[in-house]
């Protein structure tokens, strides 16, 4: 099973990013090799829509599931049209939230945000 | 004479000095851009109100035809496509009309389809023309409301200009300036993001409202950049002026940007305003006060024609 996760840095000490269309890179981690990859967001420079670009990233990267803090609605229906699951993250640390995920101890993100449209989140 | 009227902060009284300055010209027309919110109406109560539809042009697919080759979507700047599990999926609010992905895609699977944004009233009162721009909830984007806004305006315009010299031959070709009775302002919305300037790009003359606050100083500083941008003529008008601190007159004299007219903080004024009444129509000293004001702009309009402001342009 491979998961996503939104991260700020690329090496497995990052924390997750705080914003799933602008994060500046991807961590693909393989839960059965254990084989982590990082990937460019190239939707963190967009200036629209960035949101359904990085769904549309994380869609062709073939995963089963996306770990994200939240989620915008757009983004969410791009998602939903592929059957990728999206849950929770808890805490900060990429890390940590691969070991929860593996535990079965996060859940499914149940809040879809109307998204920011150009302003800034926090 | 176009005159628009921006401020970058809202509730600064844009509005106020909008209706306010084509009541008391004999004849104009007002045009209300803040698409998101107008409340011009709500003072002139415009009267034999006219509608239309309107409507910008969006991507629809034909998944028989569409190959997948995904063209559209990596086109799209704004990402109003994607492409999922052998479907295309189309974002329509995302979407800014560019046409792109119809012309590019190599299998003809795109068509142009039409979608309501909003609708633009037309009406009068008095001798005031007034025409609103109103944006449907929910939508993001305005500036296809505000292009027909101004667009339709300026077809009338022309059309009356016709009229009068099928009567009168030697009154063709007159510029603006000659005819002063054929004033338009144009209420512009807050900010100083596209949709203002679409709303000031055919302006002739922009008057910038401020109001005493740091924030609202902040805020005047961005409509200042604007208008110098777009190489306006323009000038200041302070409104909520009382007894005291005053962050935007200090601004503005700082800049040498020339100061229309001060509006007091009023509690008569702000009374009247805010009951729906024009004041102008209400009180003399108001009414004067506005008319010395839209006279100061002609001026300044006249003496300066096609010139920037001198003081403004040195210390930029």
């Amino acid at each position: 099973m491979k998961i996503v996760i939104p991260v700020d840095k690329d090496n497995m000490e990052t924390d997750v990013s705080s914003n799933f269309g602008r994060a500046p890179y991807f961590l693909l981690y393989d839960l059965d090799t254990k084989e982590s990859e990082f990937i460019n967001n190239s939707a963190a420079s967009s200036p629209g829509g960035a949101g359904i670009k990085a769904a549309q990233i994380i869609v062709d990267s073939e995963v089963n599931a996306l770990l994200t803090p939240r989620c915008g609605e757009k983004a969410a229906d791009v998602l939903k049209a592929s059957d990728i699951k999206i849950y929770k993250t808890s805490g900060t640390s990429a890390k940590e939230n691969i070991a929860l995920f593996t535990k079965g101890e996060l859940s499914l993100l149940d809040e879809i945000h109307p998204g920011f449209h150009g302003q800034v989140g926090n | 004479m176009k005159i628009a009227v921006l401020s970058g902060k809202g509730g600064t009284g844009k509005t106020l000095v909008s209706v306010n300055l084509a009541s008391v010209a004999k004849t104009a027309t007002y045009i209300d851009c803040d698409v998101e919110e107008p409340n011009g109406h709500l003072f002139f109560k415009p009267k034999n109100i006219q509608q239309e539809n309107v409507a910008v042009t969006i991507p629809q697919v034909d998944s028989e035809l569409c190959s997948g080759c995904r063209k559209c979507v990596d086109f799209c700047k704004f990402n109003a496509l994607a492409y999922i599990k052998g479907n295309l999926l189309i974002f329509e609010d995302v979407c800014h009309s560019c046409g792109g992905c119809i012309i590019l895609c190599p299998e003809k699977a795109l068509s142009e389809k039409e979608r309501v944004i909003g609708k633009i009233q037309k009406g009068n009162s008095d001798q005031v023309t007034i025409y609103s721009g109103i944006l449907n909830t929910g939508e993001a984007n305005g500036t296809p409301i505000i292009k027909k806004l101004l667009n339709i305006s300026k077809s009338e315009e022309n059309k009356s200009e016709c009229n009068k010299s099928e009567c009168n031959k030697s009154e063709q070709e007159k510029p603006a300036l000659d005819q002063p009775d054929e004033l338009t302002i144009i209420d512009c919305p807050p900010g100083s993001a596209c949709i203002v300037m679409d709303s000031i790009k055919d302006a002739d003359y922009c008057v910038l409202v401020a109001e005493p606050t740091i924030f609202g100083t902040h805020n005047l500083n961005m409509v200042f950049e604007l208008v110098q941008i777009f190489n306006k003529r323009f000038g200041v008008v302070l409104n909520k002026c009382q007894e005291g601190e005053n962050p935007a007159k200090d601004y503005v004299l700082k800049k040498g940007i020339k100061i229309l007219g001060e509006i007091p903080f009023d509690h008569e004024l702000g009374k009247l305003n805010s009951n729906g009444e024009i004041i102008a129509k209400e009180k003399e000293e108001y009414r004067q006060l506005f008319s010395s004001l839209l006279e100061k702009i002609k001026e300044d309009f006249k003496e300066n024609k096609g010139e920037v402001h001198h003081e403004t342009a040195s210390s930029s």
